[in-house]
């Protein structure tokens, strides 16, 4: 039965998906730590391993507290939406030929409409606490948001044009003979530079900005709602990761080795990367932010998307 | 302190003919700091004069403070009432200092402010009410500065209590906890401000006591128009321990352990001034080997101290890892600090008269080690952090002030240094044998965030040459003083000779009487000038100990920096100054 079969991957996914997120988490606290000259965690299991479950168990026996000056419904939902509109962008990633939950044709639009979607946690989140620290990580994170969801739409179209389909099957497989990175370099840089801050990774975490607004959008959570916070933004690393690869990096195309495999390095590599950009960069001003988003990355995505579209109209005669 | 006539200093001559018919006495005291009593009264036309009908005028407030006088024994000067209030000024163009006391009497604790002639005496004069109850009339906002607000009594007088002991049981019951947390409330209208615009047109912002980017429990008001600053209020006190208060409570040696922990970062540079102003007022001569190994201890604690700076900097502009590679090299360079010293913060290691102990085997061997690998991790840095594109957007042109503004409100140190203004104390004026050292006074131009980064990262390598120098040059010598006030006294003699073995017992059973008279050392520390003026009443504690600290006027001057900034710039422009809490508040 398909549907049977539609939901054990479902259930399969979220299984590996959540521990994975979790996983990453003490993975990039050994990668920082490794390369900052010092340890990281390395006490709990080997190689310090099962961090994360302990830190887990911690954090479920932690009272859920909401402060009484919250506004309470919003309070509660904020994080819940973050880490949903996350997942659910995971429904439309094609892992290897079959291992995909919905290959709509739409694929890539309904990423994008998540990718939106998960903004409102961090707005609403800022809104409801009540709290001036979290009310200017929440403004920023609306700006930020505003300003690079653009162009990461625009940075995308050419890959579309190229491929000629938002399915994101159909764009692996349009990338047989050279992958999109290629032909679409300054997408594949400007779409890196969007998911970083779509993500709200160093260098562009401005909204929890910790030496600024001490938590930003969630200085008042605690307990499992910070945790599905802590989640959502690990689950959105591995997203824009996969996103990348997919999109850019010929998916799971690759000789010698299973689909699967090829398509799960290219994603750690990228993951790695990500790691390595919060080691390596300090953290730009807001209006500087916002400044090279509208100055820089959206005349040259849209410059990128023009030149893509007259080749396209000239090669592809 | 005694009332031979001696010729006046010429500065003295030239205020009193600029004065006409104001009256000037002249003390003459053990520092050899010209000093003039002048009348509350006389006191704005003095201040004024000074400031600016002199040709090249005192423009530096180095330091308001008071003295309790009324316990005092050994005074000769008929001035002395009750209170007296000490104004040291600096003029920069003459290389000069000036003292400027008042007497006051116990009823009439009053003087007119001077905090429209020399900004930074806002905070001074604030930090003099507080602990010594004396008014300045006509300060746009005397309020309580160090203790608390809810505080009853003025701590530093003679008549307040010293130990908790004598101070009755401590309690909290409801109400009045609630009272104290009501007074931490902030009101823009008991700071003396009238904040433009409707209330709804701004936000006030609490940052700190409790922030991660405020190095400590400070807070900062900030009155916002979106994420832009219109107003900041620095609100310090929340550190402060009561170190000068304590002071007269410890003997002279046993003090020394206090000094560590005022400039924490700073280690036995903290003693230095102490003990050399304990040293001079007791005419204690220290050996050449004793200066240099100071001066090599100093520098290892500044750039101890500037590396941390340099870390915690970067880490204030986002950048995350520098810290943790410079807290390897402060590592291993405490490694070494613990290996001479037997600590690593807070070795405690100078002692009046000398040092506690002499260099172990092999210690040269270990700054040579670290001599030769740090270069390159210096390099290493300069590619990561001051040369980071991101890095100088967010610090080239921030939080900028010139010369001028720097000196009128009391920055020393890197931050003065850093607006292209060339004073190092060690060139100036040299202490503990620097005139014998070959280094560089790092310069910036623009006294910007970035520039006060660059000459505090030029200073490391400097530090790091007259290291070099000490290890190469270290001369042979006792590491100890012969004389009978050293402490703790050199042992060699006491079983033999009865004159060794008095002072020893006295020495180590009650400690030191110092001579009476008064003292100001400075040294220049490694965030500005620290200074330690002492009174001694001829007794085995200090009378009264003066902290002056750099960090306490450096914070003042935030809200001159802070107008017009966005927050993210106001995290850079604080991680700039290099300031420790402890170093503000004492």
């Amino acid at each position: 039965m398909p549907e049977l079969q539609l939901i054990l991957l479902i259930i399969a996914m979220v299984l590996i998906l959540l521990p994975t997120a979790a996983m990453l988490v003490w993975f990039e606290r050994r990668l920082l730590g490794f390369w900052q000259e010092r340890y990281g965690p390395n006490r709990v299991g080997p190689f310090g391993i099962l961090q994360s479950l302990a830190d887990l168990i911690k954090i479920l026996f932690k009272h859920d507290w909401i402060p009484p000056f919250a506004d309470k419904p919003v309070f509660v939902l904020a994080p819940m939406i973050g880490a949903l509109a996350v997942l659910m962008s995971f429904t439309v990633v094609p892992m290897s030929p079959g291992i995909v939950i919905s290959d709509s044709n739409i694929g890539l639009l309904f990423f994008l409409a998540m990718t939106s979607m998960a903004v409102y946690s961090v707005i609403l989140a800022g809104w409801s606490s009540n709290n001036k620290y979290a009310a200017l990580g929440g403004m920023r994170a609306a700006a930020q948001t505003i300003s690079y969801e653009v162009y990461m739409g625009v940075s995308l179209l050419g890959v579309v044009m190229l491929s000629g389909s938002f399915r994101l099957s159909d764009i692996v497989l349009a990338q047989q003979d050279m992958w999109f990175v290629i032909p679409q370099f300054i997408g594949f840089v400007i779409f890196i530079i969007a998911g970083i801050a779509e993500s709200h990774r160093l260098p562009f975490d401005l909204p929890e900005a910790e030496t600024e607004l001490t938590a930003g959008f969630h200085t008042e959570y605690s307990g499992i709602k910070f945790a599905l916070f802590f989640l959502g933004e690990y689950l959105g690393v591995m997203l824009i990761s996969m996103m990348v690869t997919t999109l850019f990096l010929g998916g799971w195309l690759g000789p010698w080795l299973p689909p699967i495999v090829w398509f799960l390095l290219k994603t750690f590599l990228l993951i790695c990367f990500f790691v390595l950009l919060r080691a390596a960069l300090p953290r730009p001003r807001f209006d500087q932010l916002l400044e090279f988003g509208w100055k820089w990355l959206l005349p040259i995505a849209l410059l990128n998307l023009i030149a893509t579209a007259a080749i396209k109209l000239w090669g592809g005669a | 302190m005694t009332d031979v006539v001696q010729p006046s200093p010429p500065i003295l001559d030239e205020l009193q003919s600029a004065l006409g018919s104001v009256s000037l006495f002249q003390e003459q005291t053990l520092d050899e700091i010209p000093t003039a009593w002048v009348s509350a009264e006389d006191l704005p036309v003095v201040a004024d004069a000074l400031r600016f009908t002199l040709s090249e005028p005192f423009d530096f407030l180095f330091d308001l403070t008071a003295i309790d006088e009324t316990t005092r024994q050994h005074v000769t000067v008929p001035q002395r009432q009750d209170f007296t209030l000490v104004y040291l000024l600096r003029s920069y163009s003459r290389d000069q200092d000036l003292r400027i006391k008042i007497a006051l009497a116990k009823d009439a604790k009053t003087v007119p402010s001077i905090s429209d002639i020399w900004p930074n005496a806002n905070w001074y004069e604030r930090e003099v009410w507080d602990l010594f109850g004396i008014k300045f009339a006509g300060h746009p906002c005397l309020r309580r500065i160090m203790m608390p607000t809810t505080w009853k009594g003025h701590p530093l007088c003679k008549t307040h209590p010293a130990r908790a002991t004598e101070m009755g049981e401590y309690s909290l019951p409801d109400d009045i906890r609630d009272l104290e947390q009501e007074a931490l409330k902030f009101n823009p209208a008991e700071w003396g401000l009238a904040p433009k615009g409707r209330p709804d047109e701004f936000m006030w912002l609490n940052l700190g006591p409790n922030h991660p980017s405020v190095h400590g429990v400070f807070r900062i008001m900030l009155q916002l128009d979106g994420e832009e600053i219109v107003e900041a209020v620095p609100d310090i006190g929340y550190h402060h321990r009561g170190a000068e208060k304590m002071a007269e409570r410890q003997s002279w040696h046993s003090y020394i352990p206090y000094t560590d922990r005022i400039d924490y970062l700073g280690g036995v540079m903290n003693n230095l001034p102490y003990v050399m102003a304990i040293e001079k007022m007791a005419g204690i001569e220290v050996s050449d080997r004793v200066k240099v190994i100071r001066v090599m201890m100093s520098e290892v604690f500044r750039i101890l101290s500037h590396l941390l700076f340099y870390g915690t900097f970067a880490q204030d502009i986002g950048a995350l890892s520098p810290i943790f590679y410079m807290f390897v090299d402060r590592e291993k360079l405490f490694g070494i600090v613990e290996a001479i010293t037997g600590a690593r913060m807070h070795p405690s290691w100078f002692r009046i008269g000398g040092l506690a102990s002499d260099l172990p085997k092999g210690w040269d061997k270990m700054f040579l080690d670290w001599l030769d690998e740090m270069p390159a991790r210096m390099l290493d840095y300069d590619k990561m952090v001051m040369q980071n594109s991101i890095l100088k957007k967010r610090t080239i042109g921030v939080g900028a002030y010139d010369t001028k503004t720097a000196i009128e409100w009391g920055v020393t140190g890197p931050g003065l240094r850093a607006t292209g203004f060339d004073w190092d104390l060690r060139k100036k004026r040299p202490y503990s044998g620097y005139e014998n050292f070959e280094f560089e006074v790092p310069l910036g131009t623009n006294g910007d965030c970035y520039d006060r980064c660059a000459v505090r990262v030029e200073e490391i390598r400097q530090s790091m040459r007259i290291i070099r120098q000490c290890v190469e040059n270290m001369p042979e010598g006792p590491y100890k003083a012969d004389h009978v006030l050293t402490t703790p006294p050199v042992k060699d003699q006491t079983m033999q000779d009865i004159d060794t073995l008095i002072p020893h017992f006295l020495g180590v059973s009650w400690g030191p009487v110092i001579p009476a008279g008064e003292m100001m050392m400075e040294v220049e520390a490694t965030k500005g000038s620290n200074a330690y003026y002492l009174i001694s009443d001829a007794s085995t504690m200090s009378y009264r100990t003066r902290i002056r600290t750099p960090s306490f006027p450096h914070l003042q001057m935030i809200p001159v920096m802070a107008r017009g900034q966005m927050i993210a710039d106001l995290i850079a422009t604080i991680g700039s100054i290099d300031f420790v809490m402890a170093d503000v508040d004492r």
